[in-house]
Formats: structure tokens, sequence, C-alpha cells
């Protein structure tokens, strides 16, 4: 195969790991391997002339050949401890470096009927479990992340919610990244929710050190009939790390899903969230909130695709751009035909700090259908002037009152937590980063 | 719902009204494009020797170029070399002085198309430049306008007489090498509309050209520049049809407007080439540039577009505020019905401070049209204060058709403030029951409703065009309900 010297080092890589990833000898998931590596081989990483992917001049992680992570996990729970002030959750599952660590996760007393394991541990062991669903709903065609990750796929997380089974306290899944300099995670995730089954996830995403890595992580999210799944992710790394995620999310009739996105991290994040609403009354909700500063670049492209009937889809994303960062939203909503009764609204709202940020925003509507009602909304501006004012003839000052505003427009996605720890988690993040030195409504 | 579903059906069978083709000799050249034929056909304009090098530059770029397929329509290849790129009614070398010389079957032609131009020339009101496939046949009101230092002529004629203006604008807003169509254009254009207005004059009538595409097999490639001095205003229309024919046509113009210094253009399209059949074949194909550049301080520049006919468009006038405080408009509806595709919006460039753009779109898709909005509202750095205010609405008229909203924002002022807003939905089932029950039937309700929602963008067309485009919407719409 002919690839350019990055791809050919990928392959060689491949070549030499490919006998000790987990489940090698099943023939179906070599075949999916494999296939993957071929799609790599053969389209490699998007060019910056392809849509979506034109924002970066050079993708930052083109460029550099990573190393894949190392298995050793040089991290003890004290080390942890310091990054995780609200550790509040019952089931914990930590990943090092893309390694499930057994030591530092707690998965005592799960209701019958759910199954929170390593990804790896299942590949080996049981991978009909996994057959049906693994590689599905992300597919090899995407970008050549995607196929990347399948080709190298090894560990993650493996979470299945049995038929009715309803777990009530939250899954937090923290992804670590220690002494990562110059390599790539490619984390592999699977949540399957069986019929009328609910669950809370939350995805912590953390680095321990100021190293340059690359995480390039897979969610594939299957939930049944009336499955209710809530999906919180937090990006909290490092200003040097590079994260690409793909979630993709296939809903059963009357399923309800929740996602909430929060990025504050990282040099350059990328989530591409994408959601098929496949039967009948599906129904999902994306929230995202990004807030940058210094060179950061977080983008965020979902694409909800309605291709059954009375279905329901919102999506709220707002962002905060400071210093030279730089903001993207990018949603398409597809109602297909026959996709009558689909009800869509999709919102984005950028706030710009600085004279050097910048936010794109590309909110996109196909619609194939005719009884729909399908609505967005962007919008890029400054603070409120009349806001100001107000604040301002009430003897707040000028500085106090910005940052007030800046809260408040940032807060309104807090509003739509229904978790206490990660909301007071969150509020607390963005008053230490936009009320600094002030102390109104005992917020500090 | 047998009745008024007989009615809807016998509405269908209703043919395109402008579809007939005026029999008469031409002048033309060969199918094919090569650099003999734009020496020919610059030969035949008798052209000075910039514009010729001028076209054979585009020639040359355009062969290094792709055609563009990121647009949400979807046609069969064009072959290029088998169109014919120059055609004229034959005995229009020396062009007629007046109307009595113009050849009567061409007038007459125009008085079907509903532009009597004698009528005109008497009944003070609107100037007309009439161009038919690929020159103009007649310009009324070119004494009356000359007597202010209006200058309204067809392009080849401007190329003869005022070389220097065409010269120092022509492509300085839309340069040779911008897009594959517009590059196509350069260098093959045959004729257009040539307005420049001196300053401080405002033009005391409405300025229109009326584009007609006669000859089979032939593409039409107009090239339009206005240019208004500092503190002049314009108002320019545009009319289109093209008869009725089995094969694809291909129609792609360039549009360049000027703005100085607080002047005013405004530019007002009512579209109407030939849709097709309602099995999708025919048609043209409607692949145009335009674009307009604000100069000066408080420039402004409105576009305002009524889209009902060619199976395929593809078209964004777009502004680029240069000067300070200039304003950008844009005021669309586009019909797309049986197999139309539209794909079409526009692109406001804020660079000065306080430049100030609105959009408003409508789009109305019936049968199975495919329309499509597509924006983009760039604010660069030096754009403080700017603000943007985009609004694009879709109204779907059955289950086969689509809607499409790609809008563009991309903000790189703190100071700037941009809202884009879209929705898209069908007749609500209760609208259309409050119409029917006082009284009035479904094809009246409708064609009511469609007008309503069209009316902020008639609005801004000038009156006659105004209740030209209400009449072509319900005509348009014929047998797209039920």
């Amino acid at each position: 195969m002919i690839g350019t010297e990055i791809q050919n080092g990928y392959y060689q890589d491949y070549r030499r790991f490919e006998n000790t990833l987990p489940g090698r000898k099943v023939p179906w998931l070599a075949r999916l391997r494999s296939e993957a590596m071929e799609r790599f081989m053969a389209h490699g990483f998007p060019s910056s002339h392809e849509e979506g992917w034109k924002y970066i001049d050079q993708p930052p992680v083109k460029r550099r050949r990573f190393q894949l992570a190392q298995a050793e996990c040089p991290v003890s729970e004290d080390d942890l401890m310091p990054y995780l002030p609200d550790d509040h959750a019952r089931w914990r599952v930590v990943l090092v470096n893309g390694r499930f660590a057994p030591l530092l996760s707690r998965l005592e007393g799960l209701p019958a009927g759910v199954t929170v394991a390593s990804l790896a541990t299942t590949l080996e062991h049981e991978p009909a479990m996994l057959e049906p669903y693994l590689g599905r709903y992300a597919g090899i065609n995407g970008h050549g992340f995607g196929a990347l990750n399948t080709a190298f796929m090894n560990d993650g997380a493996y979470i299945r919610l049995g038929p009715g089974a309803i777990v009530r306290e939250p899954v937090h899944l923290v992804y670590v990244a220690s002494g990562a300099r110059d390599s790539v995670a490619h984390v592999r995730n699977l949540v399957v929710a069986d019929e009328n089954s609910q669950g809370t996830l939350v995805e912590t995403y953390l680095s321990l050190d100021e190293e340059s890595y690359f995480t390039n992580v897979i969610t594939e999210v299957i939930s049944a009939q009336n499955a209710h799944l809530v999906h919180y992710k937090l990006e909290q790394e490092s200003a040097r790390a590079l994260h690409m995620a793909g979630i993709h999310i296939h809903q059963g009739r009357d399923s309800h899903y929740t996602a909430c996105n929060v990025a504050s991290g990282g040099q350059w994040v990328r989530n591409d969230l994408n959601v098929v609403l496949d039967a009948e009354g599906g129904n999902c909700t994306l929230n995202g909130l990004y807030f940058t500063a210094a060179h950061q670049q977080v983008e965020h492209h979902t694409r909800i695709d309605h291709r059954a009937g009375h279905g329901t889809s919102r999506q709220l994303y707002k962002g905060v751009m400071d210093d030279h960062s730089r903001g993207i939203f990018s949603g398409r909503l597809v109602v297909h035909p026959n996709a009558q009764k689909s009800d869509a609204r999709q919102t984005n709202n950028n706030l710009l700090l600085s004279e050097d940020a910048e936010a794109i925003s590309k909110p996109q509507l196909e619609i194939y259908a005719d009884d729909v009602k399908c609505a967005h909304g962007s919008t890029v501006g400054y603070l409120d002037e009349e806001a100001l004012f107000y604040l301002r003839s009430r003897a707040i000052d000028e500085d106090h009152a910005r940052s007030l505003l800046v809260y408040a427009f940032a807060s309104d996605i807090l509003q739509q937590i229904t978790l206490m720890p990660v909301r007071a988690n969150l509020e607390r993040r963005l008053a230490n980063r936009f009320l600094k030195g002030c102390a109104i409504g005992g917020l500090k | 719902m047998s009745g008024p579903a007989e009615k809807i059906r016998r509405l269908i069978k209703k043919k395109y009204p402008a579809g007939f083709v005026t029999d008469i000799e031409v002048d033309a050249v060969p199918p094919g494009l090569d650099e003999d034929i734009i020496r020919l056909i610059s030969a035949k304009k008798n052209e000075p020797r910039f514009m010729l090098e001028w076209r054979l530059k585009a020639y040359r770029h355009w062969l290094t170029m792709h055609e563009p397929t990121w647009a949400q329509v979807q046609y069969d290849p064009i072959d290029y070399q088998d169109i014919v790129y120059y055609s004229a009614p034959a005995g229009q070398e020396a062009r007629p002085k007046s109307l009595a010389e113009v050849d009567p079957r061409l007038l007459k032609t125009y008085e079907k198309l509903g532009i009597p131009l004698r009528e005109q020339e008497l009944l003070a009101g609107v100037a007309v430049d009439a161009v038919f496939d690929s020159v103009s046949i007649a310009t009324t009101f070119k004494d009356k306008l000359s007597e202010l230092g209006i200058i309204f002529c067809p392009f080849s004629e401007a190329v003869q007489a005022h070389p220097e203006l065409v010269q120092k604008y022509l492509g300085t807003v839309v340069p040779y090498t911008d897009n594959f169509f517009a590059t196509l254009n350069s260098a093959v254009f045959s004729d257009g509309s040539f307005v420049y207005v001196p300053p401080g004059v405002r033009c005391p009538m409405e300025l229109s050209t009326y584009f007609r595409i006669n000859a089979a097999k032939t593409g039409q490639f107009e090239r339009t520049l206005i240019i208004a001095e500092e503190g002049a205003y314009v108002s320019y229309l545009e009319g289109c049809t093209a008869p009725m024919r089995d094969e694809n046509q291909l129609h792609a113009a360039v549009v360049e407007l000027i703005a100085l210094k607080d002047s005013e253009i405004k530019y007002s399209t009512v579209q109407n080439w030939y849709p097709g059949d309602e099995e999708g074949r025919g048609g043209i194909y409607n692949f145009v540039t335009k674009r307009g550049a604000c100069r000066g301080d408080h420039a402004k520049i409105s576009w305002t577009q009524v889209e009902t006919g060619s199976a395929i468009t593809w078209k964004y006038p777009s502004c680029i505020l240069e000067g300070d405080n200039s304003v950008g408009e844009f005021y669309s509806v586009a019909l797309t019905n049986n197999y139309q595709q539209a794909d079409t919006g526009t692109k406001m460039i804020h660079i000065g401070r306080n430049t100030r753009s609105t959009i408003l779109s409508k789009g109305i898709s019936a049968g199975h049209g495919q329309n499509s909005y597509r924006g983009l509202v760039k604010v660069l750095k030096g754009a403080m204060g700017a603000r943007n205010y985009t609004r694009c609405d879709s109204l779907l008229l059955g289950d086969k058709c689509g809607a499409h909203t790609f809008p563009h924002i991309d903000v790189h002022n703190p100071t700037a403030t941009v809202e884009h807003e879209a929705t898209t939905s069908k007749i609500g089932d209760e609208q259309l029951f409050y119409c029917r029950q006082r009284g009035l039937s479904a094809e009246d309700a409708v064609s009511m409703i469609v007008n309503g929602f069209c009316k902020q963008v008639f609005n801004e067309l000038p009156m006659e065009f105004a209740v030209e485009a209400q009449r072509l919407l319900s005509v348009s719409l014929e047998g797209a309900i039920g």
C-alpha cells in the first residue's frame, strides 16, 4: 500500500501490534480491523479541502506521528484525587492512557442485568456479546480518524443496561492521561441500552501533566425501545492536549437520549456527534458549552438524521471565545422523506470576548418531508450594552458587570444539567473562570 | 375533494406562457469552444485589443478549472463543446438607430412577452434594453438619459464608446479567475447592459433589461456592469424568459455592481427562464455570478430577486461592504415546482466599520422541487460594530419536495452582532381551514397564504414588478396545490 510517511508509520505499527490486540483470533473482529486499516491507508486523514475540515490550515494531528500509548499504569489514587473534586459516583471506571485501570475503578454492587467492564476484557473473553453492535454504527466509512480507531481498537468501556434495568446513580468514566507525551490512545466505548432501561453516564477527560498527546475516541451508543440515557462528556484536558471524539448514537422507538458536552480544555478538541432517530418517537437533546482562551480551537459537528416520523430533536450550543481562540459549530439536521411530524430545533449562540477571537457557525437544515416543524437560529455577538447599563446603574462596576453577564450567558447550559454534582462542579469552574474576584450571590 | 382535485389537474396542464419560439434567421458561430471562437466573437463585436486579451486570459484560466460540485443540485454533465457561444438575429450588424428600424418580428416577440417596447417609449416610465440571444436589439430612452449624463447602453456599445470606463471597472468585483462559470463567461460573454450614473445624479426612471434566449443549443452569457458614482442613485430591473425545449440550455451571466461613496444601487430580478416540463425535461441551467462592491462610505447595494423559472438555479448575489457605514441587502423569493432545483443565497462580507446587512430569504418548494438557501456572513477583523440580520423561511407544499438551509457565519470581530434565524414548515391545516370556511377555494387560499409569506420581499420590488411577481408566483404554483 502506498501512503504518506505518517500513514506508513501507522501501518507498520498496525502490523507490529496486530497480534497483541484483544480478540485477535475472532474472525469478524480481525476483518473489521483490517478493513479499517485498508480504509485508512486508502484515504488517510481528511484534507483541509473537505467540508467540515477546512478551519484548520494544518490539522495538528495530521503532521505529527504519535506512538501508541503504553500499557503500564503509573497513576495512583492519590495522584488522581486532586483532579476529581467531585468524585461522587458510586461506580467509577478509570482508564489511564486509554487502558482500563482495575485498581482505580469501583464496580461493586451493580444492579442485576447491568454490565460495566473493560472493552479489552470483553473482546478477549466474550466477543459474541459485542458482535451485533461493535463497529456497526460508527462504520469505517467516515474520516480517517474513525478508521484508525477501529484498526487499533483495544480498550475502553463496555456498558450494557439489560432489558428493564434502571441504574439510578451515574456511572463515571474517567480518562486520565499521564506521561503520555507524543502518544495516541485509541479509546473505544460501547454503550448498549436494552428496552426500557435507564442510566446516566458521565465522562471526564483529564491530564495529570502538561504534555502534548492525542486522544482519539469513538463511542457507540445503541438505545433500544423506550430506553432513557443521559450522557455527559466533560473535556478538561491540558492546554496542549489534542482530542478527537466520534460519538455515534442509534435510537430505537420512543427512546430518549440527552447529551451534554462541556469543553474547556485541550489545544484542539473536536466532538462529532451523529444521531440516527431510526424508529418513531425518538427524542434526542444535545447541549453543549465551550469556553476557550489562548490559541485553543474547539469544534462541535453534529448530525441528526430523522429517519422515522414523530421524532423530536433539540440542540443548544453556546460558546464563549477569548484571546486568539476559535469556536466552531456545525450542525446538520436531515429530515428524511416520510419522517413526518418531525420536530427539530437547533440553536447556536456565541460570545466573543477578544478582538482576535473567532466564531464560526454553520447550522444547516436539510428537509425532505413536508409535515415538519424545523427551526434553527444562530447568533454571534458581544455583551448587550443595555444589560451592562442595567447592572452599572445598580452600582456594579464595569468589570464585574461584564463578568456577570458572561457567566449568565454560559450558565444557561448548566440549568439543563440535572445531575447535581456535575452541575455544581461546572458552576464552580465557570465562576473561577469568569467571576474572578467577584463575590456576588455567594458565587466565588 | 374531487372537485378541486380535478381543477388542479387541469391547471397542472397549463403551459409555460413564454415558451414560444420566434422564427428568425440567425447569425451564429459554430458550436464548440476554443481560442478561435473567442477571437471570432471578439472580432464580430469589433472589440479593442484589451478586451480580446482579457477574454483569452480568462479562457486559458478556465481550462485549468473544474466544475463545482458542492451545490445541492443534480444534473447531467454539460458538454461545453456542444454549445453555440454566439447567436444573433441576422441583419443586426449595424445596430438600428431607433425602434423603427428594428425587425418587427423581434418587437412582436417582446410584445407577446408583455414588454411592448414602443408603448414603453411613449408612456414614460421604464427604460428598456432588450437582449435577444447574444445581442442587444434595442435600448429605449437613451437620449433622455444621456441629457443627465447617464450612460445606459448595451455592453458591446460601451466597449466601443467608453472603453476607459470598461477597462477601469470590468472584472474588479468578479475577477476573471473567480469561479468556473464566471470565468467561462469572461471568455465568451456576448452582450448585456452597461450603466454609468455620474456623481450626484438620481436616475429619474427605472432602468431595465429584458433577456430572451431564442435560438436552440445556444448558451447565453451576458455581462452587466453598473457603476454609481458618488451620491448617485439607480434602480435596475431584469427579466428573463426562454422557449420550451427538451434539451437544457446554459445561461451563465455575470453582474458587477460598483457603488461609490454615498451612492445607492437597487438591483431587482424577476427570473422566469423556462423551468422544464412536469417530468423535469428541458429547462435552463441558470448559473449566475452576481456581486456588488460598496467601495465608498455610506454606499448601499440592495438585491431583490424573484426566482420562479430555470431547471436549476445556482446563484448567490453578494455584497462586499468595504466603505464604512455601507449597507448590503438581499431579499429573495425562490420557488421550485415539478423537478426544479434551486441553490441560492448570498454572501455578505463586512470589511468597513459599522457596516450593516439584511438577508431575507423565502423558499417555496412544491412537487419534486428542491430548494436550498446557502449563505455566508463574514465579518473581518476591522469591521467594528458590524451588524447582520438573517431570516430564511421555507414553505413546503407536498411531501416529495425538499427545503434546505445552509448558512455559514464567520465572525472575527467581537463588536459585531450577527443573527440568523430559519424556519421550515408547511401551510397549516388550520390556516387553510380558516380561509376555506370563509368561502375561498383551496387554490385561492394557498395562493393568498403564499403571497403573504412572500410579501416582505415583494414590498422591496418596484411597483410594476411587484404585480408581475405576484402573478408569476401564482402561475408557477398552479398545479402544486392539493
